[in-house]
């Protein structure tokens, strides 16, 4: 590809994930039984021929850390480029922390300018989806804009959860609108974004300068360029499948799709493979009294029990017994013998033991964040310990590393209920 | 450990017909995503070898594709890492195919001058077993052995008259050893895993391979039995050698159904490294029914699946019966078909409501990108 730097945000929390990014940042939130939110960014930009990548981290990175290390499976370990993770730094006399989107790329000039690149791709590293930037560029290129926003059509009735674009004929971006009330138009902003970086570089100057900024992409540079006419930007229109999985039940419903005899997000495509960081484990077992059945089973799993509308990620045990519906159960996690599990989200390395039932009863709002812990999904930190015997409604949390000594006393955990670590 | 490990890995495996007529025995794909010889070099690797030759002779293009720069196994090292030996033409005269593997050794002589090692541990790559070579080496230093050789009581489940058979005194020094005997005079046999000190296997070589003794056992080993110190380590973990026919490479294939041989083979003195695929995880669909088979990434399965593996990118269409079989990488059973007790290699398609039936004793074997 031309010469061309991606850059991906990969700082943010994902508040709405609950306990799902207590400990680690969203972008490497599991997904679809062995990758990380941010394998499909990153496999994206390989697929792409983008092989200059940042990522900017800040909010609980180690694990993202981790699982990027110098980019060996997107063959990121290459000489001239590759990928660099660049968290936020101590300079002479600047505020520590990024204090917005835009705000990590200004602080980061410096690693675009090593590369003295034509167009900047600014990217996020919460997205699932499959895209060839190729087209976007191709198209920012043939419009001669400064940027390009790629956008989806949206439903009218989700409109206002997106900045929306208004566009004349040859796309080009006329009026901008934040999240708005009222929506002009159902042409959404996916946050995904290309700029001429001479162009890009003078505005983030300026923008750092501005002390009524929030510094933000969506909020600041974007509605600035366009009210003020700062440059040509135009829409590019995407039509394949782009999710941004930022809520409870947005995670467990694109999950769970995934299982479909013919899903909405292919992971199958071989033109258009998704490499991630895993961990070597022998092929997945399925016993002789085992029911599997419209669900996803990952390596190193050994299945006893029964298992319907599920993902179930890597080196999984279900005992006999067991029965898991309509669930997402990741890496490492142990399922107890005669336990059931219904409408669940379980993290990492968590044990659930014999005889638990997670998932029972009326639905009662969330007790501690009815706007997060919705949909009837409970959801389970990782590396938490369920006790035998254990009954957990709906809509209930249980935090990471919440152990047997949390557990003392109670047998039941009502709908709506949130156990802490103390 | 400061240890060179070789690996012979030349061999065909005639015994195997059809399975090996494009690769190397220990290039045949096992369990779902291995290769025969990821075990081997697991065990080497996990033993703290860091530095193996691997000797390969009959069509070695699937096992080069296979190894790569060793990057799987942490072999892509500055100091040490994975040294591909082939043979090959050049001004010596006494160049070309590897004799025997005595000649295999010598002809790669420069690998024992140039290393630091002080012994060097010879084994085959198409042997299925978990092993801690560190093991075999501290008894090897402890018995002042000049060749420590890795035994196993066989069972009545192998043919002993297929194995090279010793026989071991109360200090576990080999007083007999027959290669292949008619009548064989005991159970214990030598799993072709040799651990030498690297000086004395110089000297062995240089003293015999120009005489005509290209063989390391039969030319070398056997008939110095008495000058040599041979001692014999008894290994008494799961060890198949799966080149010795096509029933014994189906039933090693099945034998990973059982949960007591996975925990071994998998998870005991670390784990087995293979090539990378980047797949999806496999998928069931509603009308799948599974039991007791192992299924590996980027399958898709919509029929009925019992008592098998399958291997990666493997599809099995709704009314698709796949029982008791290894059906490899890439194969399609469409709608209808029915598969019993066969081997399926890669990337065979079985039509609509075709049959492939086999016996347990003679699996049916489908050759490579053949369409049923």
């Amino acid at each position: 590809m031309r010469n061309v730097v991606a850059m991906i945000l990969a700082g943010g929390q994902g508040t709405r994930l609950g306990v799902l990014t207590e400990e680690i940042a969203k972008p490497a939130v599991p997904f679809g039984g062995k990758y990380r939110i941010i394998d499909f960014t990153l496999s994206n930009c390989v697929n792409s021929g983008v092989y200059k990548i940042g990522v900017l981290t800040q909010y609980k990175p180690r694990i993202l850390n981790r699982h990027i290390g110098i980019g060996r499976p997107w063959d990121l370990d290459v000489k001239d480029g590759g990928v660099e993770i660049l968290p936020p730094y101590q300079a002479s006399d600047e505020n520590v922390w990024y204090r917005g989107t835009a705000d990590a790329v200004y602080q980061n000039l410096d690693f675009i300018d090593q590369y003295d690149p034509d167009y900047v791709l600014i990217l996020s590293g919460d997205h699932v989806y499959a895209m060839d930037y190729n087209d976007l560029v191709d198209f920012h290129i043939s419009k001669f804009a400064d940027g390009t926003i790629a956008c989806m059509d949206v439903p009218i009735i989700e409109a206002n959860r997106f900045g929306i674009m208004v566009t004349d004929l040859e796309n080009r971006i006329i009026e901008f609108q934040e999240k708005p009330e009222k929506p002009k138009s159902t042409l959404a902003s996916l946050g995904i974004y290309v700029f001429k970086w001479k162009f890009l570089r003078k505005i983030l100057i300026e923008d750092s300068k501005n002390e009524n900024s929030s510094h933000d992409f969506g909020k600041d540079i974007i509605p600035k360029i366009i009210e003020e006419n700062l440059g040509n930007m135009f829409a590019f229109e995407f039509d394949g499948y782009w999710k941004d999985v930022g809520t409870i039940e947005s995670y467990w419903q694109s999950n769970l799709e995934l299982t479909k005899p013919i899903p909405p997000f292919n992971l199958y495509d071989p033109n258009w493979k998704f490499y991630t960081q895993t961990e070597e484990m022998p092929p997945a077992f399925v016993a002789d009294k085992a029911v599997v059945v419209n669900s996803l089973i990952s390596e190193g799993c050994e299945i006893y029990g029964e298992i319907e509308n599920s993902v179930i990620f890597q080196g999984v045990i279900v005992e006999e017994g067991a029965i898991v519906k309509d669930s997402v159960i990741m890496t490492k996690c142990r399922i107890g013998k005669n336990t059931t599990i219904e409408k669940a989200v379980i993290s990492e390395r968590a044990t659930i033991r014999n005889d638990v039932t997670i998932g029972i009863g009326e639905e009662a709002p969330n007790i501690e964040r009815p706007d997060i812990y919705t949909g009837g999904i409970t959801t389970i930190g990782n590396d938490v310990t369920i006790p035998d015997g254990v009954k957990i409604g709906k809509n209930c949390a249980v935090y990471p590393r919440v152990t047997e000594k949390e557990f003392k006393g109670i047998t039941k955990l009502e709908s709506g209920g949130v156990i802490k670590r103390t | 450990m400061n240890v060179l490990g070789l690996i012979l890995a030349g061999a065909r495996g005639q015994m195997l017909g059809p399975l090996t007529i494009k690769r190397a025995s220990a290039a045949l794909p096992i369990c779902g995503k291995y290769r025969a010889i990821d075990f081997t070099l697991s065990n080497m690797v996990n033993s703290g070898i860091s530095k193996v030759g691997i000797l390969t002779q009959y069509n070695p293009r699937s096992l080069m594709d296979h190894l790569g720069s060793g990057k799987e196994w942490n072999l892509d090292r500055k100091n040490g890492g994975l040294f591909i030996l082939q043979p090959f033409q050049s001004t010596e005269k006494d160049r070309l195919w590897y004799r025997g593997t005595a000649d295999a050794i010598f002809q790669n002589m420069t690998i024992l001058r140039r290393g630091r090692e002080n012994h060097v541990l010879i084994t085959s790559g198409d042997h299925i077993y978990k092993i801690d070579f560190s093991k075999v080496f501290y008894e090897h230093v402890r018995n002042g052995a000049d060749v420590t050789i890795v035994v196993k009581r066989l069972d009545e489940s192998y043919d002993l008259r297929q194995y090279g058979i010793v026989e071991i005194d109360e200090n576990n020094k080999i007083v007999r050893f027959e290669e292949k005997p008619e009548e064989p005079f005991s159970n214990i046999a030598s799993l072709g895993i040799y651990f030498m000190n690297k000086e004395f296997l110089m000297e062995l070589l240089y003293a015999n391979v120009k005489d005509g003794k290209y063989d390391l056992v039969r030319d070398i080993f056997i008939p110095n039995l008495g000058k040599i110190n041979f001692r014999a380590y008894e290994f008494k973990g799961y060890w198949r050698n799966i080149k010795k026919s096509i029933n014994e490479y189906y039933k090693v294939n099945m034998d990973f159904l059982k949960r007591e041989v996975r925990e071994e083979l998998f998870y005991k003195y670390g784990k087995v490294y293979t090539k990378l695929k980047d797949l999806p995880s496999p998928k069931f669909t509603t009308t799948a029914k599974i039991k007791n088979s192992i299924v590996s990434d980027g399958c898709i399965v919509s029929g009925t699946v019992e008592d098998s593996i399958l291997f990666r990118n493997v599809r099995v269409k709704a009314g698709a019966v796949v029982k008791d079989s290894i059906i490899m990488q890439g194969c399609v059973i469409e709608e209808g078909a029915r598969i019993e007790n066969a081997v399926l290699d890669k990337n065979v398609v079985v039509r609509l409501e075709r049959d492939i039936v086999g016996t347990t004793q003679y699996p049916a074997i489908i050759e490579k990108g053949a369409i049923v």
